[in-house]
């Protein structure tokens, strides 16, 4: 600026012309400076969200599995035999509180915390999966139903479509392991609340199966559908006796 | 802008690329720590949760979570 006046010293007329110049090129700079400030916020916000909210909730949920088996004792090695009787029904301990963790071992971080509720602040964004508080409970006729992130904070449920029929996600809490096996995925809009149904996908009907729903967005970094996974209760075993076969570190391939 | 900004640090140069580096990091841990929180819940992306009527609608407990 100071150089543009210098140079117009002489006339007048020369001086004012350069200080109009060097204003409006003074204005231009400092707008193009807010926007360049504006770009580069806005791509910090997608370090952010797509790199420092998965760093932030992978060590996060690592701690809570750390410490709920702190407070469970680890489970043996041996594999545990399947039980008979009714499966025991688990203390959800209230809203926002983790009561177990869920194992899929088709994932690649095979074993989240799992809370009660879903909220995107208190529990998806924080600690793991989310159980619907209106749906059935693991081993209960109903509709077990859990809402995780595929993207972002953790992402829970990254490999939700890498799941064919057949595969295992299990439950496990204080007690017990609650195995289920897949039996089909869908792409649904995000209103359709029949999934989540105690007998899935046909809302009013009385359950008479124990059906596990999972939710998470579809498509990959986007909200516009969502990504649905149904299994179906196959067994529950003691968590005394060690871990189900399902589980089995060179169980069936998988 | 930043160039006055930058002329008006007071010390040498290597202070004020110093002072210049400490603000930018103290910018960065606003913007990670309370900014980009509070604006996420508005950014369409990240839900995965059936029957939430809109996103943007606030972090409520339950159903209505954005």
């Amino acid at each position: 600026m100071s150089r543009g006046r210098r140079r117009a010293d002489g006339t007048a007329r020369g001086a004012h012309r350069a200080k109009r110049t060097s204003l409006l090129g003074g204005a231009i700079g400092v707008l193009g400076e807010l926007l360049l400030t504006l770009g580069a916020l806005m791509l910090l916000f997608l370090v952010w969200q797509l790199w420092w909210t998965d760093v932030v909730a992978d060590r996060e949920q690592d701690t809570i599995v750390a410490e709920l088996d702190q407070q469970w004792g680890e489970a043996e090695q041996a594999i545990a035999a399947p039980q008979d009787g009714p499966p025991p029904v688990p203390d959800t301990l209230g809203d926002t509180m983790v009561w177990g963790t869920m194992h899929v071992p088709e994932f690649d971080r095979q074993r989240v915390p799992l809370a009660e509720g879903v909220s995107l602040e208190k529990v998806l964004n924080v600690k793991g999966v989310g159980h619907y508080p209106e749906t059935a409970l693991p081993g209960q006729v109903g509709n077990f139903s859990v809402a995780g992130h595929r993207n972002t904070y953790g992402r829970p449920f990254e490999g939700i479509a890498r799941l064919e029929e057949g595969d295992a996600i299990v439950i496990e809490t204080a007690e017990a392991f609650y195995v289920y096996e897949v039996t089909e995925s869908l792409v649904v809009m995000p209103d359709a609340v029949e999934v989540i149904a105690p007998t899935p996908g046909q809302p009013g009907v009385e359950p008479t199966e124990a059906m596990l729903t999972l939710t998470a967005c579809h498509p990959m970094y986007s909200a516009r559908e969502r990504y649905i996974v149904h299994a179906e209760f196959a067994y529950w075993t003691d968590r005394a006796d060690g871990i189900p076969e399902a589980l089995a570190p060179n169980g069936q391939e998988g | 802008m930043y160039a006055w900004m930058f002329r008006r640090l007071p010390g040498p140069l290597w202070v004020r690329i110093l002072i210049t580096l400490v603000i930018l990091a103290a910018l960065v841990v606003v913007l990670f720590g309370w900014v980009f929180p509070a604006i996420s819940p508005y950014m369409p992306f990240n839900d995965g949760l059936v029957g939430s009527p809109s996103p943007g609608a606030g972090g409520t407990a339950g159903m209505g979570a954005a």
